[in-house]
């Protein structure tokens, strides 16, 4: 068995969020703020404006 | 009901009930006597009376075609009265609850009648009979218009809905019978438990069905939010409910976990399902029917999705600030702190991000109670998030824990926030859904956003007076380094706060007793009969779509 004891599983517990954390912030901010995003961006907020018609077929 | 089903779809479902009621019998019989046979016999009953009901409509004509060219919202239509009932229910023993308080008498010397019995069925009936039930029909609504695309089939938007409900009966007539496993908001024994799990992954696949056939190229942010919900309470439920069975005979169960292992994940569990039973949901419903009743999209797309990465990544952290000053680990308290304080962060863009879609349609705010409703519902979020992270934090929640203020906050967001998002949405919803010009009567509305209004504010004053109160007669100190009060001069001390609580809730739930009148008289009154003057409907575009351009 591998020697994994309590101080490397509570260091490791301790710090590995920071990482994904960061990267993940970093992640949405780049997708939100895309510049080609913007245009599917505001199509889906005026979208809900007036969907009552019906299912498109 | 069944005369949406397809023939196959209908004898399917009978077979789903006859196997349902099989399940009960053989619970019923392995139960004896116990409460666990209650409920067998139940479940049979119920599945029973689920087969008379297909078999009654059994030869019906089949729905045409036709259906395929218009979206389905039977089930959406079923599930907003079936909320509305579970909230006078479930407000209704909140309210008797609030007087027992008061007067403790009150209990009538009935087993079934007393605080601990009583309690979790006002918080099962609000927060998963009233709430669950306003986001299931809301969100079967909310996914068809987004992804422009009909659910898939009939039967698994009913199955969700109904067995959803059989898991809410079973859970509040458990706790009268004296069944639970004692963890807030997940009492509902083993059984329940994994019904409840076969429930829910029927809902996540019918919303993955739906997205997967949507007409949209970009999947709209509320379904976002709904679907984080629903994935995310799936996990909670299965995590936190763990557990072994006394026998199959028996409805006690024990945990797999112990200890400060079992308290961390009983608050994981119980803070995330604040933050996506009582939140993600609700937002969910915030970013569909606040732009679209205000007839303005949201002011800025962008920040919607930044903080819903934010609401969930930071929550997931944060459930250690309900064992703040226990066994757990000083460390992991820090975390829950520090990530609940973050979580303001996301919380306020939100809020923010709704106030300012409705800055420029004020005069609509002040004319339209629906859409007042969705305004104040964004400054409860606002208020109660910031309360929230300010009673995370360790010194803070020294002083506010055990203490009613834990109860105020508790209600500025489950009254001003989740109650008002959804009797908003509620009021948009309906006349879409039964196709009518508009509520049956905008007084009513009126009326109901003052009384809610009202009764949130005196429940919560009354409460963080109550509770600051409290908590520094428990801490202050004589010259001798004695306590300068005893437990009962606190309760004294109370008493009138509690009172009046009780009073603010009462007029709460008059209030939604009667916007369930003016739901049922909307349902009721025949479409072309004139109603009274005053409309209730988004106030005609007075702006030209197009000329605001929010968000860039
Ligand atoms: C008529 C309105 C309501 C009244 C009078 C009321 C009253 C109460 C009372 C008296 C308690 C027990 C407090 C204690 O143990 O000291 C309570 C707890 C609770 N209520 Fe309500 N309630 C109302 C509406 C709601 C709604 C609409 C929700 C949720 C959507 C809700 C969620 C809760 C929760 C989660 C708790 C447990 C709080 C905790 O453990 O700290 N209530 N309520
Ligand atoms: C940023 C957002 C929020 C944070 C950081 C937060 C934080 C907290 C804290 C620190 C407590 C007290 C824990 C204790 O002393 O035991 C608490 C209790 C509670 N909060 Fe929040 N809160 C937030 C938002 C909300 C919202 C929006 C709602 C409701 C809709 C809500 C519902 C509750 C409930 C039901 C409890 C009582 C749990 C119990 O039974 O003890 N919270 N919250």
């Amino acid at each position: 068995m591998i020697d994994l004891d309590h101080d490397i599983l509570v260091a490791f517990a301790k710090s590995f969020g920071l990482f994904y954390l960061m990267a993940l912030s970093i992640g949405v901010v780049v997708y939100a703020c895309w510049p080609s995003n913007k245009k599917r961006f505001e199509r889906a907020a005026r979208s809900v404006l007036d969907d009552e018609e019906g299912p498109w077929r | 009901m069944v005369a949406g089903l397809t023939k196959g779809e209908r004898q399917f479902a009978i077979v789903i009930s006859v196997v349902l009621a099989l399940c009960g019998l053989f619970l019923a019989g392995a139960g004896h006597q116990r409460p666990l046979g209650v409920h067998g016999l139940l479940i049979a009953f119920l599945g029973i009376a689920t087969v008379f009901v297909v078999l009654s409509g059994y030869i019906a004509p089949e729905p045409s075609e036709e259906r395929l060219s218009s979206y389905y919202d039977d089930p959406s239509k079923a599930g907003i009265i079936i909320a509305m009932i579970w909230a006078i229910f479930a407000m209704f023993i909140g309210d008797w609850v609030a007087w027992l308080l008061a007067y403790p008498e009150m209990t009538f010397d009935a087993a079934w009648a007393s605080f601990g019995r009583l309690r979790p069925v006002h918080t099962t009936g609000v927060i998963f009979g009233f709430g669950g039930n306003a986001l299931i029909a809301t969100s079967f609504h909310v996914m068809q218009r987004t992804c422009r695309a009909r659910m898939p089939d009939q039967l698994s938007p009913w199955f969700v809905l109904l067995g959803y409900n059989l898991f809410c009966i079973l859970a509040v007539s458990g706790y009268f019978i004296g069944v639970t496993q004692s963890k807030e908001y997940a009492e509902p024994e083993w059984y329940a438990d994994i019904w409840l799990v076969i429930v829910w992954v029927t809902y996540f696949v019918l919303y993955l069905r739906t997205l997967a056939r949507r007409q949209e190229p970009h999947i709209y942010v509320a379904n976002w939010y709904y679907l984080a919900f629903i994935l995310v309470v799936a996990v909670l439920h299965i995590v936190n409910n763990l557990a072994v069975p006394v026998s199959l005979g028996h409805a006690k169960s024990y945990s797999a976990f112990s200890g400060v292992q079992d308290a961390m994940t009983q608050w994981w569990y119980g803070h995330n399902a604040v933050a996506f039973f009582l939140t993600a949901g609700f937002l969910g419903m915030l970013y569909y029917y606040l732009p679209k009743r205000a007839e303005r999209p949201i002011f800025s797309y962008r920040l919607s999705i930044i903080s819903f990465w934010g609401i969930t990544f930071l929550y997931m952290w944060a459930g250690s600030h309900h064992l703040h000053y226990t066994a757990l680990p000083h460390w992991v308290q820090t975390l829950g702190m520090t990530f609940s304080v973050m979580l303001l962060v996301p919380s306020w863009a939100s809020a923010g991000n709704a106030l300012l879609t409705l800055n420029g349609a004020w005069h609509r705010v002040r004319d339209d109670a629906t859409l007042r409703f969705m305004m104040v519902a964004a400054v409860f979020y606002g208020i109660s998030t910031f309360e929230g992270s300010f009673l995370a934090i360790r010194p803070v929640n020294s002083l506010s824990h055990y203490t009613d203020w834990t109860v105020g906050h508790v209600h500025a967001g489950a009254l001003g926030w989740v109650a008002f998002i959804t009797f908003g949405s509620i009021y948009a919803v309906v006349p879409i859904l039964w196709k009518r010009e508009r509520m049956y009567s905008a007084r009513l509305v009126e009326v109901h956003f003052w009384l809610a209004l009202a009764g949130t504010l005196i429940y919560v004053f009354a409460m963080w007076n109550s509770g600051i109160i409290q908590g520094l007669m428990w801490r202050t100190y004589t010259e001798s380094g004695t306590l300068a009060y005893s437990f009962i001069d606190s309760l004294v001390a109370m008493h009138p706060y509690y009172v009046a609580r009780a009073i603010g809730g009462l007029l709460f739930l008059i209030g939604a007793a009667i916007g369930f009148y003016n739901i049922w008289m909307t349902v009721r009154t025949a479409r072309e009969e004139p109603l009274e003057p005053v409309a209730d409907r988004p106030i005609a575009s007075d702006t030209p779509a197009g000329a605001v351009q929010p968000g860039e």
